[in-house]
């Protein structure tokens, strides 16, 4: 399975997805850079966190008119996996791959800690191998993660299934305590209507190995090899 | 010459943390009798060419497609002749 990590000027988790792909999912990853036009040859897109094109007018807003994201936009429309982590997910929901806005943290810090998630929905290629019940543990870093949409479109994406992270306790409790940023419903991450489009604020690729403090973003990886393997 | 002189706000519905820290400070300054605060964003654009009507209908286009996100936001303008 070949991934393939976009790059944006002022990316900056680029090389951490890669390090975590190429070195503990042992997968073949290359670099796209945002002039590309085609995706073509790969099996699943990351856009990785950072601060692309400087955040300037709001996070992800200017990214997703980079030529890339053409392809990106017929990659997932076919199907394809496209995977939004953190500044990512700006980049997804402003491009409309995905429903709702991110916007600045309630009380305005920016956050850098790890948080709890639990898996609402474990049938999606992103989640497939999670264990069922399983919390993870799993950081955060940004400003503007304020996850927002209507009501209709959130009653919308929870029948369908849509909500797929949401930030927790340790012991799997949605609270509001444990809620870092103010995000309605305490979402994390969702994904499209049809499942292969994924975004998330947390960073698994920076909890992929022991020495992070944590190994649990390896799984949802683990989830996309297990998914495309399941495929052939 | 044409400016578009663009207000963008969050829309009502959704939560200023911005405009509520803001909205503190300026009670913690003594202002007891403000309310509701909200931070939005200014834009001046110039446009060359075309009239009125062309310059406002190509603002609302750019409102739409990139200067605000119109799932939380809400964008007002005005477009006045202006000497180049």
């Amino acid at each position: 399975m070949k991934f393939g990590v976009v790059v944006f000027p002022g990316s900056n988790c680029d090389l951490d997805a890669y390090h975590a792909i190429r070195d503990v999912l042992r997968h073949p990853v290359e670099y796209i850079w945002h002039q590309e036009e085609s995706v073509a040859g790969f099996d699943c897109i990351v856009l990785p966190g950072g601060f692309s094109y400087g955040d300037y007018l709001r996070s992800g807003a200017i990214a997703r008119f980079s030529p890339v994201m053409k392809s990106v936009v017929e990659f997932a429309a076919s199907g394809g996996l496209v995977f939004g982590i953190c500044n990512g997910f700006q980049v997804l929901v402003e491009v409309g791959l995905l429903p709702g806005a991110l916007y600045r943290n309630t009380g305005l810090q920016f956050r850098c800690q790890f948080t709890n998630l639990v898996v609402e929905n474990r049938n999606t290629p992103f989640t497939i191998a999670v264990e069922p019940g399983r919390v993870l543990k799993i950081p955060i870093a940004h400003g503007e993660g304020n996850y927002y949409a209507d009501a209709q479109t959130l009653r919308a994406m929870e029948q369908n299934g849509q909500i797929v992270f949401r930030y927790a306790t340790a012991g799997g409790e949605v609270t509001k305590d444990a809620n870092p940023n103010g995000s309605l419903y305490n979402i994390a991450g969702v994904c499209n209507e049809n499942k292969n489009v994924l975004g998330m604020m947390p960073h698994p690729e920076r909890s992929v190995e022991r020495i992070l403090g944590s190994q649990d973003g390896l799984v949802i990886f683990e989830s996309l090899v297990r998914y495309r393997e399941g495929l052939r | 010459m044409w400016k578009a002189r663009i207000e963008i706000m969050l829309k009502k519905s959704v939560l200023d943390p911005q405009g509520q820290a803001v909205e503190g400070a300026l009670h913690s300054l003594g202002y007891d009798n403000v309310r509701s605060v909200r931070v939005g964003k200014y834009l001046e654009v110039d446009i060359d060419g075309g009239d009125k009507e062309a310059a406002g209908a190509q603002v609302r286009e750019m409102c739409e497609r990139l200067l605000a996100n119109t799932v939380i936001e809400d964008y007002t303008f005005t477009v006045t002749e202006v000497q180049r």
